[in-house]
This record gives structure tokens, sequence and C-alpha cells, in this order.
């Protein structure tokens, strides 16, 4: 089975190289034309902070070292030199090649959504299958309303309930540190919970869909039992939706990692995106958007060679 | 602030109890009769942890490392300003002499930002000691550091000396300490109550009666330097009239500020510089809360209570705008300066936009502190960044004097008319000191604090 031939393999990835220039170039524009002086910031949390005086010679001198007292455009095209060999330069804060810091953090977070998936996934499509599945409508009913429960929850607030419960009350699992499976049990559910809710929400809603379809009509007629319609027949059309939404939780979860990274305390991409933005750090927040588009890019190419897995027409056409 | 992590030691070290400095790497030295040439003599026998032999060709090679690092050493390299020349005569022996004299360089050389690394630390980039390669003769072993999440200390076993300031020689206690970078205080004090952690420190006052009692105690030390204050721009015509502000000074009320928004850990400022400063001098009978007096310096100013409760003159508002980065007890200040009649307009900005305003002199209060335990910290304030519109030459003389003096009573003398100054004068308004305060369970014992109140491991142990 070929799923994709080279014509369109090329000119995917051509596409692909387009978004990637066109994230750094969005990202360089949007953090290098707007106020922000990451020298100061970083010369003063050096001192005392906010409430620190800063020798504005010694700033002077620092942004020259860095590059930003040339022409924005010049900026630009050094960047982009430089980035096209793996290049983005050094954290203005710790000094640190941004490379270092990406691909020293991308396990960790790679690593805390994984987890998050593992639970996410099997989650979000037991709960309509179960709901299908159910003779009771009241249980039917119940199931169907704990996703909407559980994409309304802010994951920061849930973060510290599971803390104040399961680790400050009854300490079952510790509360901060990158060590052993314990520690991210309660990341990790955490960042699932809202995900499961919205697999839940489109497979639930594209499930129901498909059971009203004639062929599930045909098969009742023939006596196949309800569990069988479900798995065999309806499950599988039902979940195209749920695939394409995948794709695009995968970078939730990202985003997610965020605000869970700093709750727990574990260093991430989360915990140094955060770190950037607070500093103005503009290095690491260019490499950062790039390697955000990156997996952005990576995952819709896997999403899209799914499909004609799922989706007999897809193969043919 | 960050802990001591011991793993660096300096070739002096302060005594946080009276702020004098003696041995630490160096055994003794003298200081030229002018304050321009330091000579440190250097003990013997003293090794980093990979085992390299300590020498004064290693000092020399640190501050010259320092040099040649020219603005990004933003801390080490304002101590060593002036430097002209660093000479090693022996392997015991370095000698550091200035263009001008400059006294503050022996308590500079207790300072962090002037550890000495070992020849393989200088070696690799600052990238490379940024992220963790340093090595060190101090008690401690730097084992992983994972930025932004921990710093794995272990014991060196074969650590001999240990510096003036500690109670105990020989090798530390703690054979192991895992510091957590934890920016959530719930989740801080979350983990200590829960036995996760041993000790945090940046206890929230609010969570401090948590740890009162209960398997649990609080351990505190007021930050050396200047104080929590309002630095006054003298260049705006208002704030030229000293009794404007003295007025704001007097209708502060410290205590008010310390009960409602801190605790009993945190003091009200009672000088320019805090208490914990060496050469700080008491000034609190000027700062203490007399709203009476204030109203009636406003008066002889001709500033008149209008409709609204605001005090005009000749059609202008006595309205001052305040800029700063983190309120801290401003919204209390305001409510205060209100009762006497002058408006404070908050303008709160980010630490980046902060700079610019500053140096422009756009602004009439700026809400500043700076850290050091030492005096000179009044010169960099007044003298270098000059962002204080006063130059009164009286302060002038009293910061170059006390820069010059190696005479610690002449010192003193120095440091406190220039305090006297500052505070009699209103150039700076002092508002309240700020405090290091560390939850501890009761296992830990010894924890305490540097001269400059970070936090110190060395003499702590688990019971």
């Amino acid at each position: 089975m070929t799923v994709l031939d080279a014509g369109p393999l090329a000119r995917r990835l051509a596409q692909a190289l387009f978004v990637l220039w066109g994230a750094f170039t969005g990202a360089f524009i949007a953090l290098y034309l707007l106020p922000s002086d990451p020298v100061t910031l970083m010369l003063a949390q050096r001192a005392d902070g906010p409430s620190a005086v800063i020798d504005p010679r010694q700033a002077a001198a620092i942004r020259v070292e860095y590059g930003f007292d040339q022409p924005v455009w010049r900026q630009y095209l050094t960047l982009l030199g430089r980035a096209v060999h793996g290049d983005f330069g050094t954290s203005v804060q710790t000094r640190e090649s941004v490379s270092h810091l990406v691909t020293g953090a991308l396990p960790q977070t790679v690593g805390l959504a994984g987890a998050a998936l593992l639970i996410a996934v099997p989650l979000g499509v037991a709960l309509p299958v179960l709901s299908a599945c159910s003779r009771h409508r009241a249980v039917s009913r119940l199931v169907d309303s704990l996703p909407a429960v559980g994409v309304s929850i802010p994951s920061f607030w849930l973060g510290i309930l599971l803390l104040q419960l399961l680790s400050f009350h009854w300490v079952v699992f510790p509360a901060t540190g990158n060590t052993g499976i314990r520690s991210i049990v309660l990341p990790a559910l955490t960042l699932s919970l809202p995900t499961a809710a919205v697999i839940a929400q489109v497979l639930g809603r594209s499930l129901r869909s498909s059971l009203g379809s004639a062929y599930v009509e045909l098969a009742k007629a023939k006596g196949a039992s309800r569990s069988w319609i479900v798995f065999r027949h309806a499950l599988r059309n039902a979940s195209l939706p749920a695939v394409t939404v995948a794709g695009l939780v995968g970078g939730n979860l990202l985003g997610g990692a965020v605000v869970i990274e700093t709750v727990f305390a574990r260093n991430g991409l989360g915990q140094i995106t955060v770190n950037a933005v607070t500093n103005e750090d503009l290095p690491v927040l260019l490499g950062l958007v790039v390697l955000a588009a990156a997996i952005f890019v990576v995952t819709s190419l896997v999403i899209e060679s799914v499909y004609p897995l799922l989706d007999p027409r897809i193969r043919r056409s | 602030m960050g802990p001591n992590l011991g793993v660096l030691e300096t070739l002096t070290a302060q005594d946080p109890a009276t702020g004098k400095v003696g041995p630490g790497l160096a055994s003794s030295w003298t200081i030229s009769p002018d304050a321009t040439s330091f000579t440190f003599h250097l003990y013997d026998g003293v090794t980093f942890s990979d085992g390299s032999p300590f020498t004064a060709d290693i000092v020399k090679a640190n501050f010259e490392n320092i040099q040649k690092l020219g603005p990004t050493a933003s801390n080490s390299g304002a101590y060593l300003a002036g430097l002209t020349s660093i000479t090693a005569p022996d392997q015991r022996t370095v000698t550091v002499a200035f263009a001008k004299p400059n006294i503050q360089f022996l308590q500079a050389t207790s300072a962090p930002a002037l550890s000495i690394l070992s020849t393989g630390s200088l070696a690799g980039t600052a990238a490379d000691r940024c992220t963790g390669k340093i090595v060190g003769t101090g008690p401690f072993i730097l084992s992983s550091y994972i930025p932004h999440q921990n710093i794995v200390l272990s014991k060196r076993p074969d650590y001999k000396l240990a510096p003036s300031t500690a109670q105990h020689t020989g090798a530390a206690y703690l054979d192991k300490i895992d510091i957590r970078i934890v920016s959530d205080v719930t989740t801080r004090t979350g983990s200590l109550l829960s036995g996760q952690l041993d000790a945090t420190n940046a206890v929230a006052p609010q969570d401090e009666a948590r740890f009162d009692g209960n398997g649990f105690s609080v351990i505190s030390r007021t930050l050396p330097g200047v104080v929590l204050s309002l630095y006054v721009n003298e260049k705006k015509t208002i704030l030229q009239d000293q009794n404007v502000r003295l007025a704001i000074q007097k209708a502060i009320n410290r205590a008010d500020i310390v009960s409602t928004l801190y605790s009993p850990h945190y003091k009200p400022a009672t000088s320019v510089l805090s208490s914990t400063t060496p050469g700080y001098t008491d000034f609190s009978s000027q700062l203490t809360y007399d709203p009476i007096t204030a109203k009636r310096l406003l008066d002889s100013a001709g500033w008149t209570v209008g409709p609204d409760g605001i005090r005009v003159r000749g059609g202008q508002k006595l309205a001052l705008d305040v800029i700063f980065g983190q309120p801290q007890s401003l919204e209390l200040v305001q409510q205060q300066l209100k009762q006497v009649g002058i408006q404070l307009n908050l303008r709160q900005l980010q630490i980046s936009q902060i700079q610019p305003q500053l140096v422009a002199g756009n602004y009439d209060l700026f809400l500043g502190n700076s850290s050091r335990a030492d005096p000179d910290v009044l010169r960099t304030l007044f003298k270098q960044f000059a962002i204080v519109g006063s130059d009164s030459p009286a302060l002038t003389a009293a910061l170059s004097k006390q820069a010059e003096s190696l005479d610690p009573a002449a010192r003193q003398q120095a440091v406190t008319d220039a305090q006297k100054i500052v505070v009699s004068n209103a150039h700076v308004v002092p508002i309240t000191e700020f405090a290091q305060v560390v939850g501890q369970s009761s296992k830990v014992n010894g924890l305490s604090f540097a001269a400059n109140s970070s936090v110190r491991f060395y003499d702590a142990w688990l019971s």
C-alpha cells in the first residue's frame, strides 16, 4: 500500500519549510519590532529586580555584544542564516545556547505529553463507547455529560486541587521534580483530563451520528449485537474527526505544559517558555516558536498519512 | 535570593553578625595607607575538588577573566572597576591595585561574585559555567544542575579549611542537598508541610503562621543594603523643596505598613541603610510617623488643601508620579500620603520600561532598593548612577571619604554622615527593610545566613 508517492511528498515538504520560514519571520517581526529590552531585564534580575537601578552604559555595551544595536533587517538576515544551520544564538538571561536549552528540555515535555496522551486517548475513546454500548439511558446521559465538565475545568486549578489532595494531604505522589514514574503521575493526569474531554466530545458526537445511519439499521436488522455494531461498524467511521482533533490536541498539550510545568515545578519547554516570556529573552522565544511550528508541521504530516488507513475513499483517490 | 551553594569560596569571609571581614581563602591581608593596593596572603595546602592546587596565579587568572568578560560580568565587574594591576609575586601572595582609593574592595572579596574558580572552569566558556560546569574549593561539589528545576550538591569528604564565619572545620555534615526551584508559593508551602522538603525560602508573610510550632519554625534575616525606598527626583521643581520631601517622609506610617502587609520578620526602615548593613546608623527618630508636622511643612511651603482634599499651590495640584515594577506597599503609602493632601499616582511599568524613564528623569519618585553588605552601596547609587537629583557637596564628600578611609572609625563616621544627610534632607524616603524568610522542619539544625542574607548549608545537619 502506497500512502504517498514522491510528487506529493516533495510538495508537502516544501510546504512544511514554507510554514517554518513563515513562523520564523512572523515571530521575528513580532518580537524584534515590539518594544522590549532583554538586556536591561537580565541586568535588573541579577541585581534587585524591578527595584534596581541599571547602569545604562553597561546595558548599551551588552546590547552591542548581542547585536541588538544593528539595523533590524541585518539582525533578521544574520539570525535566519544562523537558524538554517540550527543555531539560534544564546539566551540573554542564562547565556546558555538556545538549541541546547530547548533540546535539553524537549524530552521532559515530550515525556509528559506522551504520558498525558496515554491517559487521554483511552479515556477519551472509552467514554463515548461506554455511552453507546449502554442500554440504560440514565447511564448514557451521565457519561455524555462528563466531557463538558472536563473541558470547562481550568488545568491550573485541577493541578492545585490534585496537589492538595494527593501530595500535601495524603502524600501519595511527589509535588515537584522529574525523577521516577511517580513524579509524572499528577502532572500527566492534570494535562490529560481536558484533552480526553475534547476527544470524547468529538468522538461521541460522530459516533451518535454514525449510529443513526442506514448501514447501522441494516446491521441491526441482521441481528448484530449492540457492541458488535459499535466496534465493527460505527467506531471506525466515527474516528476520522477524532483523529483530526487528536493532531491538534498534540499541539495543545505543549501549550498546556506551560501551566502544568509551572505548577509542578518541572523543567521543560513550558517552564522555559514562561521564563523566556517574562524575561523578554528574544533568542529563546524565537527558537521556541520555530520548534512549536516544527511540531505542528510534523504532527499534521503524521495525521495526514493516517487518514488513508482509516478511510478507503482517501486511499483510492 | 538564592542560597549560598558552598561550591565556590572567596578570598575573605564577612561575619554576618558584625559585618567584619575575616579570613577565607586568604589567611591575612594588608592594605596600603591610601587604600589603593590590597595584598592577600593565601592559605597553603588548599585544593580544588578536582585535586588541583589553589595558587596566587589562579586568583590572578580569575580576576583577569572577569575583566575579559567586560560588561556581561555585571556584578563582579563593578567590584573591580578602576583596577590597574594584579600581580602574583609568589604562589601565596596576590596584590590587586586600583587607580583610586577603593576600600569597598575588601568586602567585595567576600562577595559570591568574586568567588575563585579552578583553572579547568576558567578554561571553559561563560555558557559552560552558567550551565553548572564549576569546580571550586568549597565544602560541596555541584553534582548536577538542571536550569529552572534543581541543583544537587554532594559533600566533599576531603574538605579541610573552613571560612572564619563557619561554626566548625572539616567536611560538611550533610552528605547531599537537593535544591528544588519551585516558583509557585503554594507548592513550596504545601511541600514543606507535607514533609517533601526540609526547608523552603521566600515564605510568604501570610504563610508564616503555618510554620509556627507544629514541627516547623521560621528563621529570617534582613537583607543588607539600601532599604525599600522612594528615590526622589530632585530635578522636579516640586521636589526641590525640602519641605515637600520631608512631608512625604513624615506622612508614611512604616509600622502600619509592616503590620498590615508583612510580618514581624520585616522591619520598618530606620535609616537609608538596613540594620544588617555594616556602617548602619539608627535614624529612627527622623523616620517616625508624624502627619501633623507633615501638614505643617506643606502649609509653610504654600500648599493649601483644595476642595477634594489634595493640596494646591498657584493652580497646581500636589500630585506626584511614582514608577515601579512591583507595588510592594505602594497602595498603602498612597492612602497615607492622601491623609496629608498629597496625591500619589501609581505608574506600574515593566522592568525594561522603568530604566529609560529613570535615565530621562521622567518620574517624581521611584520605588527602589539595592542589596549589598557594604555601605559603599550608597556611593554606587548617588555618585555612579546619579539618578537621585541631589548634588549635595556634603554628601559627595562623605561618600568619597568612606571610599578612602582605611581606618574603620573614620569610615564609620563618614558613612554615618552620609546617612544623616540623605535621611535628614529626605533625598531618599526609606520605607521598609526586606527580609529573607526561611521555613524549616524541626529536623533541620544549623541552617544559617551569610552576610548577604543567603542561606548557608555548611553547618547544617538533620536530626
